[in-house]
């Protein structure tokens, strides 16, 4: 077998100083408090928040919303796509990939002018924070939904359960659905690790999700930023995780949140 | 006869109503992006070009000022710095893990780590940062205790430079996810290129460069797009005192109003131009290597 190479040890150390260096001075970081206490006193008073606990449920539940409005505007579109109309398929790809171009703080920026100021419903800012986040994992559910459907005969089963008298809501439920479970699991734990930590929709909306939260903490308390930076980490570790033991797919995100 | 016209026209009624509904199926899609993405980007449009009396491109001459020239000068700077940097540190790293350099068990990993690290953005990594290069940070110390004093020499976590070495925690990771697909590929090509008796160098000269050159290109694009528009980090970084296009976005979107809300709709459809333009280049890129690969 090849020997290994010099340059690679080289670049590899490299890579894993600078990528291992800061995650350990922000753990130690957070434990320097003071004298007297445990060590992990940032964590625990950042634990026992009843802030920490609420941003983190409401950017959850956002982001849940994100993956809902992707699988209902989504999966009917693709689906249909494949059975049909495969001309249309690059035109799906193209609008759900299309928020690529259009940075959040623009997107956000475009929501509050045409809709802030007055249109019934849309002018609310909860339907605004979860539109713009649809929008932004748009292109991660597209691409869940679309691998999961190629890799399922989806013109052989739609006919045969429709040709043994099932209906169209009961092939949706029972045989599309089921069949891209793992895919479409992989787009949403990705989702999870987009919408998680976002900052710039939110706090121009003027919503305490779990960012405006790390932020509001962090500038008053240097070492509950350093704990929350490790446990956002810990947070994205858990969802890529999950989504790259569900989806086998090295899906990544581009743009969204940073 | 009788029989196939009688046949067929219940057939193609049925092919007609069967549009009708196959429409249905795109109405979902086609709503919600026309409400949450279309038209606020057309109201952005028209609002950049809304004067008092009628259509104006003044808003537009306006971007010509030193300050908001500026802005798209520091953000496609920053922008062109991560990319190149992290497209190269990202293909050296992918390489050494891909290409046999380090020990197989690494790959797996790297692929893991580096989709949380392109993950990890914005508030948490800028805290990360801070306890690490910051005037106080772990490292900082360090090589003070080395009598090297990195803010005295000019850096600081909090211009320039300190954003994109901040920056790279994320682009080099997400360089290494979008070429490693590409690297695979080249395991073979160079075990073929070896057999025919070819050295490291002809191998690198005349086979991996062509092959790499639409992915890299591609990869950059992406690198690109993914900096532009990035806030929450330097926001976090700098507290908001950088010249970016979208912190400028982001202060009069807050209310600090230093300047006309057509003015901002015009910075960000300048932002939206730009992103389109990377977007292009990059469709041409991925098509093309497609074609190439297959």
């Amino acid at each position: 077998m090849k020997r290994v190479s010099l340059g690679s040890v080289f670049v590899g150390i490299l890579a894993l100083l600078y990528f291992v260096v800061p995650l350990i001075a922000t753990a130690q970081f957070s434990f320097q408090v003071g004298s007297g206490q445990p060590f992990w006193a940032a964590y625990a008073s950042i634990l026992r928040s009843a802030q920490f606990w609420q941003s983190l449920r409401l950017s959850l539940g956002m982001a849940l919303a994100a993956v809902a409005i992707g699988l209902i505007v989504v999966v009917p579109a693709a689906y249909w796509a494949y059975l049909r109309a495969p001309r249309l398929k690059p035109w799906i790809e193209f609008v759900s990939i299309l928020p690529f171009v259009v940075p959040p703080i623009v997107l956000v920026l475009g929501l509050v002018r045409l809709y802030a100021t007055g249109f019934g419903p849309l002018s609310s800012r909860v339907t605004l924070l979860m539109g713009a986040y649809g929008v932004v994992s748009l292109p991660y559910m597209f691409r869940s939904v679309d691998t999961g459907l190629r890799s399922m005969n989806v013109k052989g089963l739609t006919e045969a359960a429709l040709g043994l008298g099932a209906s169209w809501v009961r092939v949706m439920f029972r045989i599309v659905l089921p069949n891209i479970r793992q895919s479409l699991l992989g787009g949403a734990f990705l989702t999870f690790a987009l919408i998680m930590g976002e900052y710039a929709i939110s706090s121009m909306l003027g919503f305490n999700t779990f960012g405006v939260y790390m932020l509001l903490t962090g500038q008053t308390e240097a070492q509950g930023a350093a704990a929350l930076s490790i446990i956002a980490f810990i947070l994205v570790w858990i969802f890529v995780a999950i989504m790259q033991w569900v989806s086998r797919d090295a899906l990544t995100t581009v743009g969204g949140s940073r | 006869m009788t029989e196939v016209s009688v046949s067929r026209a219940p057939l193609l009624a049925a092919g007609r109503r069967q549009q009708m509904w196959g429409a249905l199926w795109f109405l979902p899609l086609m709503i919600f992006s026309l409400i949450f993405l279309f038209l606020p980007s057309i109201g952005l449009f028209a609002g950049s070009v809304a004067g008092r009396h009628g259509p104006t491109l003044t808003y537009y001459a306006d971007l010509f000022q030193a300050q908001y020239l500026d802005a798209y000068k520091v953000s496609i700077e920053l922008s062109a710095a991560t990319a190149v940097i992290g497209a190269l540190a990202g293909l050296l790293l992918a390489w050494a893990v891909v290409g046999g350099g380090l020990p197989r068990v690494l790959r797996p990993l790297t692929l893991t780590f580096s989709g949380v690290a392109s993950n990890f953005a914005g508030i948490p990594l800028a805290f990360a940062f801070t306890s690490t290069l910051g005037p106080v940070g772990l490292v900082t110390l360090f090589l003070k205790s080395l009598h090297l004093n990195l803010y005295a020499a000019g850096f600081s976590l909090f211009g320039f430079w300190g954003l994109v070495v901040t920056y790279l925690y994320f682009q080099i990771p997400l360089m290494v996810l979008l070429i490693v697909p590409a690297l695979d590929h080249l395991h073979t090509w160079r075990e073929a290129a070896m057999n025919l008796g070819a050295t490291p160098l002809q191998f690198w000269r005349y086979v991996a460069l062509p092959i790499l050159r639409l992915p890299m290109l591609g990869a950059l694009m992406l690198l690109f797009g993914n900096s532009f528009g990035a806030y929450a980090t330097a926001y976090a970084l700098t507290s908001g005192m950088i010249n970016l296009v979208p912190i400028l976005i982001g202060q009069e979107l807050s209310g600090n109003v230093v300047f006309s809300p057509n003015l901002a709709d015009a910075m960000a459809v300048g932002m939206v131009l730009i992103m389109v333009a990377i977007f292009v280049v990059y469709i041409v890129a991925n098509r093309r290597s497609v074609r190439w690969q297959a």
